[in-house]
């Protein structure tokens, strides 16, 4: 069904690398040269043999860190994604389907929420709550839910007016069917296109919140984190904070270039079949 | 006038269109992209101040070679042979500049949707004049007082005043009128009129067609008039091309061809509307009756059911007929609960009906079921044909795996078509093929009445003719009643066995067929009736003068 030829070059590259990135973060244990909080070495070592990256801000194996880095932010961001694209997706087509006061409920209680400052929201909630792994995917996943409820809702209010759901609901289906039936399958071209930003987003996100403090807390580190623990290092010539930077911006790029090739294979709202 | 001097030293044959081939690239789903031709060495020539009917059904190549005539090839269309003489000159050896001096000139276009082709946010003299403006074949002051002759002509309501408006501000035959007007403005020699009543009221559409008939006959402009209908083609030309997949098939007078047709493609498209249907007798006690039903939008701000009664008998169609906004569909709504009465009820085999959909039980439900007239958006495009047919199996009697796919290939062999289609999406199938899925999948539920809403209106005439074969078929076989919404007359004649004249929202006539049919007629019957095409010459001022009341649209 899915021809390898014809996977456009851009999407190859970004196939390949998320892979790569997936990889490291399931794989991290037995593919990192040394552990995550181990010293080996003098701070900041420039990249040698021994190691690749060079050290950090104390003396621990660079590369090593990447790779446990990689693991928790892509699971901290894929969770946090999935739980804002359930929660948003469900809610924004049951709005729509269902409306009344059930949307103008839904839809202003996002608004409210939208109305603050998602940083400033995070980081209040963040420092009154138990920083841990949890919370942060559900803080993350619920703020970033608003984004997408919003595009959920305009997207199934226009599918809702379609014959073809009026003809369900004369049939006497109920909202399960014409949620998950009727409407997703036609709403997920937009759906899938907002996948791959948003998942940038809370990799960012994340990114923002450890930099600031309030995100993984040490020894562990996601990547926003090594950044942080590294910018010193820029004053003197050294590297180490760019290395992080570098794959949240390679990692940004490569799921977009797989999110853009999956849009184009499910654009087609004429028919049931992707054209390629 | 000086040009008239210039006229009569042209040559007299105005368009010259030879062996003239158009070809397209389509990308179908998995293969590569290739080249196919939509035209095929089609020949044509027009003289000056005569009417030329291009008729065929869609895919026919009517719109493509009309457009043509301006050099012009529409979504990607290229023409690739053949020569195109106007006006003495191939049109298509004159380079960009030579197009846009002939456009909107020489050759206008009038467009089937009047609706879709205004630019909603200008005023309507603008957009009338601009072509004559653009040209300099006029000031604007001569331009507007050509215009409010012209919207006078074709018998607009406040000539002076009309072009002050917005296009959302006429009604959809006055918009195809002032359309008619823009085309004129320009003085060309030969107007493209594409569909121009297709979208209209029979009632309105022969307003139109008699005010563009005028126009032509006064400005002594020639025209392609194309049209999938012949009554109507039959009244406006002098000849008529007959097309089959861009291809000629007859090409002649119009008396002849309406008359004594050569070739058999032709003779199924002037006899297409012959059905034979006996009238079933009105005996029994009907299974569903609608009693003083009144409905409204907007929390009863505009109604549009007045105190409306209707009875359905077993197996037997009532038509409800009228134009648009006369209430016909929302009588549907009101019945099936999508729009619950204010008033009166609706009675299913002796007990009253719950107004609200989310009322009734799976039972009524299943009872009663809805073909729509868009078959392409009443189908989701995500399912294949056998999930669409499959469900209500599935939804209603539980049927599951073999089973139910073993009923589904049945009702697709009932609906004349076959296995293989199981697995198609709605994108992959012709119009026709479309809404006979949706037939099968109101009859898969084995319903006691399927409400038909202009189930054949957006189809071409043949393939409307096997719909309404089929829905007869069907019938017969499973004894299913149909509430047949319709504005065409000859549809009802062919398939109903009673009839409900709606008009604003009232039944002003009910009876059965014969009954309903045979004069003394009310005013709005008798208008309906005389506004039906008929395929005869000179029916248009026959119909224009018998006339006894104007039609709601104006």
């Amino acid at each position: 069904m899915l021809d390898l030829k014809r996977i456009p070059l851009g999407a190859w590259l970004g196939l390949v690398l998320t892979g790569l990135f997936l990889i490291c973060a399931i794989f991290a244990p037995w593919i990192a040269p040394h552990g995550n909080g181990e010293i080996v070495g003098d701070v900041w070592e420039p990249m040698s043999a021994a190691h690749l990256l060079g050290t950090d801000n104390l003396g621990r194996d660079l590369l090593s860190r990447m790779i446990y880095g990689a693991r928790i932010t892509i699971l901290i961001a894929v969770l946090a994604t999935a739980l804002s694209f359930s929660l948003g997706a469900i809610l924004g087509f049951t709005a729509a389907a269902v409306g009344g006061w059930f949307d103008t409920l839904v839809s202003r209680f996002v608004d409210l929420l939208m109305s603050i400052p998602t940083l400033i929201f995070g980081l209040v909630v963040l420092s009154v709550l138990p920083t841990n792994t949890l919370t942060l995917i559900l803080v993350m996943g619920i703020l970033d839910s608003t984004r997408v409820y919003r595009l959920s809702r305009a997207v199934a209010v226009d599918i809702n007016v379609m014959d073809f759901v009026e003809a369900a609901k004369l049939r006497g289906e109920g909202m399960r069917w014409i949620i998950f039936r009727e409407i997703l399958p036609n709403a997920l071209s937009p759906l899938v296109a907002e996948l791959g930003v948003r998942f940038i987003f809370a990799v960012l996100f994340l990114s923002a919140l450890s930099f600031l403090g309030l995100g993984v807390q040490p020894p562990d580190s996601d990547w926003g984190g090594m950044v942080k623990e590294n910018k010193d290092g820029i004053v003197f010539g050294i590297p180490a904070a760019l290395i992080p930077a570098a794959a949240i911006a390679v990692l940004a790029i490569s799921v977009n270039l797989v999110a853009d090739w999956v849009l184009n294979r499910t654009t087609d709202l004429k028919g049931g079949r992707g054209n390629g | 006038m000086a040009k008239t001097t210039t006229q009569t030293a042209k040559p007299e044959t105005l368009l010259d269109i030879r062996n003239l081939r158009i070809e397209a690239t389509v990308y179908p789903p998995g293969e590569a992209p290739k080249a196919v031709t939509l035209v095929h060495d089609v020949s044509l020539t027009l003289k000056r101040g005569k009417v030329l009917g291009l008729i065929g059904e869609s895919g026919a190549g009517k719109s493509t070679i009309g457009l043509s005539s301006m050099a012009y090839g529409r979504g990607g269309v290229r023409i690739t042979g053949g020569e195109i003489v106007l006006n003495g000159r191939d049109i298509l050896k004159v380079g960009a500049g030579g197009i846009r001096k002939l456009r909107g000139r020489e050759v206008c276009y009038v467009a089937q949707s009047a609706a879709a082709a205004f630019n909603p946010a200008h005023k309507l003299m603008d957009q009338v004049v601009e072509a004559s403006l653009l040209h300099g074949v006029a000031t604007r002051a001569e331009a507007e007082k050509r215009a409010k002759a012209l919207f006078k002509k074709l018998s607009l309501p406040n000539p002076d005043t009309i072009g002050e408006r917005y296009p959302h501000q006429v009604s959809g035959g006055q918009l195809q009128r002032v359309m008619t007007a823009m085309a004129l403005c320009s003085e060309p020699d030969l107007i493209v009129f594409d569909e121009p009543t297709t979208a209209l009221d029979v009632t309105t559409q022969i307003d139109v067609l008699a005010a563009i008939k005028d126009a032509i006959r006064d400005t002594h402009v020639a025209a392609l008039y194309i049209t999938h209908d012949l009554a109507v083609v039959a009244q406006v030309s002098d000849e008529i091309m007959v097309l089959r997949h861009g291809r000629l098939v007859e090409w002649g007078g119009t008396r002849q061809i309406i008359k004594e047709p050569r070739q058999e493609y032709t003779n199924a498209l002037v006899s297409v509307h012959e059905i034979e249907h006996h009238e079933q007798k009105a005996e029994g006690a009907p299974f569903l009756s609608v009693k003083n039903v009144t409905a409204a939008y907007g929390g009863g701000a505009v109604k549009v059911l007045k105190n409306v009664s209707v009875d359905i008998l077993p197996g037997q169609t009532l038509a409800v007929v009228g134009e648009s906004g006369s209430g016909k569909s929302t009588l549907a709504r009101a019945i099936t609960g999508l729009l619950p009465p204010e008033q009166g009820t609706v009675t299913f085999d002796g007990r009253p009906l719950a107004n609200r959909l989310a009322d009734r039980p799976k039972e009524d439900l299943r009872q009663l079921q809805m073909i729509y007239q868009m078959a392409d958006v009443a189908m989701n495009p995500r399912q294949t044909v056998g999930t669409i047919i499959g469900r209500p199996l599935e939804f209603y009697f539980g049927m599951r795996g073999a089973e139910r796919d073993r009923r589904v290939t049945q009702l697709l062999d009932e609906i004349e078509m076959g296995k293989g289609f199981a697995d198609r999406y709605p994108a992959e199938l012709s119009g026709g093929q479309k809404q006979r899925v949706c037939i099968a999948r109101a009859l898969a539920a084995k319903p006691k009445l399927i409400i038909c809403d202009e189930v054949t209106s957006a189809l071409d005439p043949l393939v409307a003719n096997g719909i309404l074969k089929l829905l007869l078929n069907l019938q017969q076989q499973e004894n299913v009643a149909y509430l047949f919404i319709t504005h065409d007359l000859a549809t009802v004649k062919s398939i109903a066995d009673s009839i409900a004249v709606m008009y604003r929202g009232e039944v002003v006539r009910y009876g059965s067929k014969s009954k309903v049919l045979t004069p003394p007629f009310d005013a709005y019957t008798d208008l309906l009736l005389s506004s039906v095409p008929e395929m005869e010459i000179g029916w248009l001022e026959k119909a224009i003068a018998g006339r006894r009341m104007e039609s709601a649209g104006n």
